[in-house]
């Protein structure tokens, strides 16, 4: 990378500054930036200053090899991320290769793992602003490449455009040299220069001339006008495959000489006592039962064979020294009311506690559940572990901690740990969690020089689960004839920052502001607003499931705004309009009134509708719920959305995540909870916790408004919909309901 | 002991009781269908028996009693089935994990039910669980399959 240093030049202010660099047989085009080393040696893998290229283009004689480095749970972003490249380098994405990161060793560096970020510096982003102005857990994790807060889209936006500018402009000024012209009389057109005589110079025939002379850097990215890619309706890269069965996820891999395990463990912290394994052992197939840190793993010569072999073995769990009844764990979040633990109170707008001191205020307790994340596609990872590599092929949103913890538990040095990142089978935040990757590591240590896949059941992903945490929040309010007045909100709530930050690395110190996301940060100008976040003891390991903190606060809010509108009289949508201080939210709202045809809470006798919104991740999203009672429960009908993520770079997946969100949001809402006993969950399979299966689903109708700055759409679509159907079923049967989920409380069809 | 899946006949001398669903997956390498639930509550493994949808986490080798098919020999991603074809033009799929046994369900509906109404979609359909919610698009691509189907 010697060559590359010198052509590194001065990193760019704002953070990042696209360059090249030789590569095998080739050039490759990528962002160059000092590697900051990070404050604690775990993750301080580099030299201070070194410097070092992600790439994001490769071209060699075998082709054009776009890197979408990070991870695709199933949204589509890796197809985005190409598009992004694509549409400057002006070839058509169907034809290069897309990688999901660097593996190739050719241009192997561990830097390249520690490069992205989730918000640069100097980004502007909503979130990273008030990450940085609040100075909470977030903030910490800036140095960190993570999939993970609908970050893809904004963080690439820029960078992997200039990318394939660099690399166009790059591969232009090589054929230029060449051939003896200027660059500026050369155009580029389906992955070939053009000459001014018309003849074309593919881009694989000019790689290593361009790997030779230094990178044309001052480019102007296109108007979105000119886009030919972005911005349409294309077809996914992935969605010919995944329609035909031939899309290899992480656990359809077959290894040569690869063996088979499964895990039972104890809930986290509990340790594992086998009593007898003789039954496991003499189940054909299974080779070896391998006691594991707090489980025990069972290595066989097939999944099914691992399956029954842990189902037979006798074993005693021992428990962790920590509450692990539902009741013990609501009376935990009760008590952090009571004690009035704060923990964030980042909005406190005029004199709440004069405002409801008088009559008329109203106050309400909500309760969200414990939920699971349950991806379709089962935990799982293969590692083949050598006296001198760690090999492993595993969907994981967090790279970085992931190698340096395989690094630690190997004994090898981090550049020995090698990750091959697989598509990934859905994931609404389980897959920022290492735990089951880190067991495949230590049954691969068992059977050095042999894969081994480990394949977690259906049961045992419910009992390690590490759910979004269940709440209590309580709400307290003073609406007038003009609006509402006064609004207290107080969340309790475990710190999922803290709970999933110690798990993969360490706790650290500081508020944890994703316990009032979704709340504190909402534009509305109410005369008097408070919310607090209050930190309740961890009974249960918890973790970000998908829109994390406003996947309840959402609802929280939601729901009570429009108990004080219907107490005041108060059409919701007037209501909403007159305190919603944002523009682009404000358009948010019009729309959607205009889109679900709104008349009131009643369009017609049996028919109830309810809107909500919520700003989170940067996005304002609307939406109205229409339900409607039958004999056999209520229906939902219809289900509209509408939310502001500025340019609209892949419509047709934009789109999909839009209402995706939203019905997921529904169908927890509706059905789903994990309670817990003696630690575990008592929901153990699909059986009882499900979301929605297709006949509950509603048509649903979206749009999609381009005012604001880019932002991603993976998360905000889930956070209004619980309270959007709520606050229909209050319109539909005057019920109030103020906890998830709603079945038991009120029937569905 | 022989089963026949996709055309092909393949003698296995694994255990009797072991499901299809793993022969298919860890002994003929057919990975296109999906272990999801191991407990009949996903659908995710869903194959075609005689040409009837049957979940292949339920059903052991030994009981095999007709022709198998997969998502692998229902159609390929150059002649694609009509079903499947459907699924492409509506790009249904988000993760995509679901899709295989979504897609051979709908396959079996079609093929005993050309002309399915909603009620009747929903029952065939219930089955199968999509953890994305992509069940609109799965809406309109079995009334897009229908109708290539020659249904309406």
């Amino acid at each position: 990378m010697a060559g590359g240093l010198r052509r590194a030049g001065r990193i760019a202010r704002r953070g990042f500054l696209i360059g090249s660099a030789a590569v095998v047989g080739g050039v490759a085009f990528g962002a160059w930036r000092y590697t900051r080393p990070l404050p604690d040696p775990f993750l301080g893998l580099l030299e201070e200053d070194a410097v070092a290229l992600t790439p994001y283009v490769v071209i060699d004689r075998g082709g054009i090899t776009l890197i979408a480095p990070r991870a695709d749970k199933g949204q589509g972003s890796r197809w985005v991320q190409a598009a992004l490249i694509a549409e400057e380098l002006d070839i058509d994405p169907a034809t290069a290769r897309i990688e999901p990161g660097p593996v190739s060793p050719a241009y192997y560096n561990r830097a390249l793992l520690s490069e992205n970020l989730p918000f640069v510096p100097t980004d502007r982003s909503w979130l990273a602003e008030t990450a940085r102005a609040a100075s909470d857990i977030p903030a910490r994790l800036l140095g960190l490449q993570l999939t993970g807060g609908s970050s893809t889209v904004p963080d690439g936006f820029q960078k992997l455009r200039e990318a394939g500018a660099v690399a166009r402009e790059t591969l232009k000024e090589a054929a230029a040299r060449r051939e003896g012209l200027e660059r500026a009389d050369l155009a580029t057109e389906d992955g070939a220069v053009i000459l001014p005589d018309g003849r074309r110079i593919a881009y694989a025939d000019l790689a290593q001339d361009a790997a030779r002379i230094p990178p044309v850097t001052q480019v102007v990215l296109r108007d979105p006008a000119q886009w030919r890619i972005l911005g349409t309706r294309r077809r996914r890269g992935d969605i010919v495959a995944k329609s035909t069965g031939t899309q290899v996820y992480g656990i359809d891999l077959r290894l040569p000489d690869m063996l088979y395990a499964t895990t039972r463990s104890a809930p986290l912290g509990g340790e594992v006592r086998v009593l007898d394994a003789s039954a496991a052992e003499a189940v054909p197939g299974v080779r070896q039962v391998l006691p594991i840190g707090g489980g025990v793993a069972v290595v066989a010569d097939s999944t099914w064979a691992a399956f029954r072999g842990a189902e037979a073995l006798r074993v005693e769990m021992l428990p962790p020294d920590r509450p692990g009844e539902q009741a013990e764990i609501w009376e935990s979040l009760a008590a952090t009311l009571e004690a009035g633990r704060i923990d964030s109170r980042n909005r406190d707008d005029g004199d709440v506690g004069a405002a409801l001191d008088g009559p008329g205020a109203i106050a309400a307790e909500y309760r969200v559940p414990f939920l699971a994340h349950a991806p379709l596609e089962p935990l799982n990872a293969t590692v083949r572990v050598t006296a001198e590599a760690c090999e492993i092929w595993a969907g994981t949103q967090v790279p970085d901690f992931l190698v340096a913890r395989a690094a630690a538990l190997t004994g090898l040095p981090p550049e020995a740990v090698r990750l091959h990142n697989q598509m990934i089978g859905g994931s609404f935040g389980r897959r920022l969690e290492i735990d089951f990757i880190l067991q495949a590591v230590e049954i691969a240590r068992a059977v050095p020089g042999r894969p081994v896949k480990l394949t977690l059941s259906r049961e045992e992903d419910f009992a390690q689960s590490r759910p979004r945490p269940a709440q209590i929040a309580r709400a307290r309010g003073l609406v007038g004839p003009g609006g509402i007045e006064a609004l207290d909100l107080a969340i309790a709530s475990p710190s999922v920052m803290a709970s999933w930050f110690g798990r993969v690395w360490r706790s650290p110190p500081g508020a944890d502001i994703s316990i009032v996301a979704g709340a504190w940060d909402q534009p509305f100008a109410i005369p008097a607003f408070r919310v607090s976040g209050l930190r309740a003891p961890e009974t249960v390991p918890v973790s970000s499931w998908r829109s994390v903190g406003a996947s309840s606060n959402g609802f929280f809010l939601g729901s009570f705004m429009d108990e004080l509108f219907a107490a005041g009289g108060i059409d919701p949508f007037e209501g909403l309009l007159q305190l919603c201080t944002h523009e682009q939210s404000r358009a948010v709202i019009e729309e959607a009134r205009r889109l679900s045809g709104w008349t009131g809470r009643n369009p017609r006798a049996g028919r109830g509708q309810g809107v909500a919104f919520c700003l989170s991740f940067g996005v304002p999203c609307a939406q109205v719920v229409e339900i409607e009672e039958t004999e056999r429960g209520l229906r939902l009908v219809r289900a509209v959305a509408v939310a502001d993520i500025g340019p609209v770079l892949d419509p047709v997946n934009a789109e999909a995540q839009l209402w995706g969100g939203m019905l997921f949001g529904l169908g927890h809402a509706m059905n789903c909870q994990l309670t817990y006993a003696a630690h575990r969950p008592e929901q153990q399979n699909f059986f009882d916790h499900d979301a929605m299966r297709l006949p509950q689903c509603p048509e649903v109708e979206v749009r999609l408004l381009e005012n604001g700055p880019i932002r991603g759409i993976g998360e905000p679509g889930v956070p209004p919909a619980a309270a959007a159907l709520g606050n229909a079923i209050f319109a539909a049967t005057g019920q109030r309901l103020r906890t998830l989920p709603f079945a038991g409380q009120i029937r569905f069809a | 002991m022989e089963i026949i899946v996709n055309g092909t006949s393949h003698r296995l001398s694994a255990d009797p009781d072991m499901p299809l669903l793993w022969a298919l997956r860890d002994i003929l390498g057919l990975t296109g269908t999906k272990y999801g639930c191991g407990a009949a509550a996903c659908g995710a493994c869903t194959v075609h028996q005689g040409g009837r949808a049957v979940l292949s986490c339920q059903l052991l080798l030994g009981d095999v009693a007709g022709e198998i098919t997969t998502i692998e020999g229902l159609g390929t991603p150059e002649a694609p089935h009509p079903v499947q074809a459907a699924w492409i033009e509506q790009q249904v799929a988000q993760c995509g994990y679901c899709q295989s046994g979504q897609i051979m369900a709908a396959a079996a509906l079609l093929a005993g039910n050309p002309a399915p109404s909603d009620d009747e979609i929903d029952a065939a359909m219930e089955v199968n669980l999509c953890r994305c919610a992509t069940y609109p698009r799965i809406r309109a691509a079995i009334r897009s399959a229908a109708l290539r189907l020659g249904g309406s």
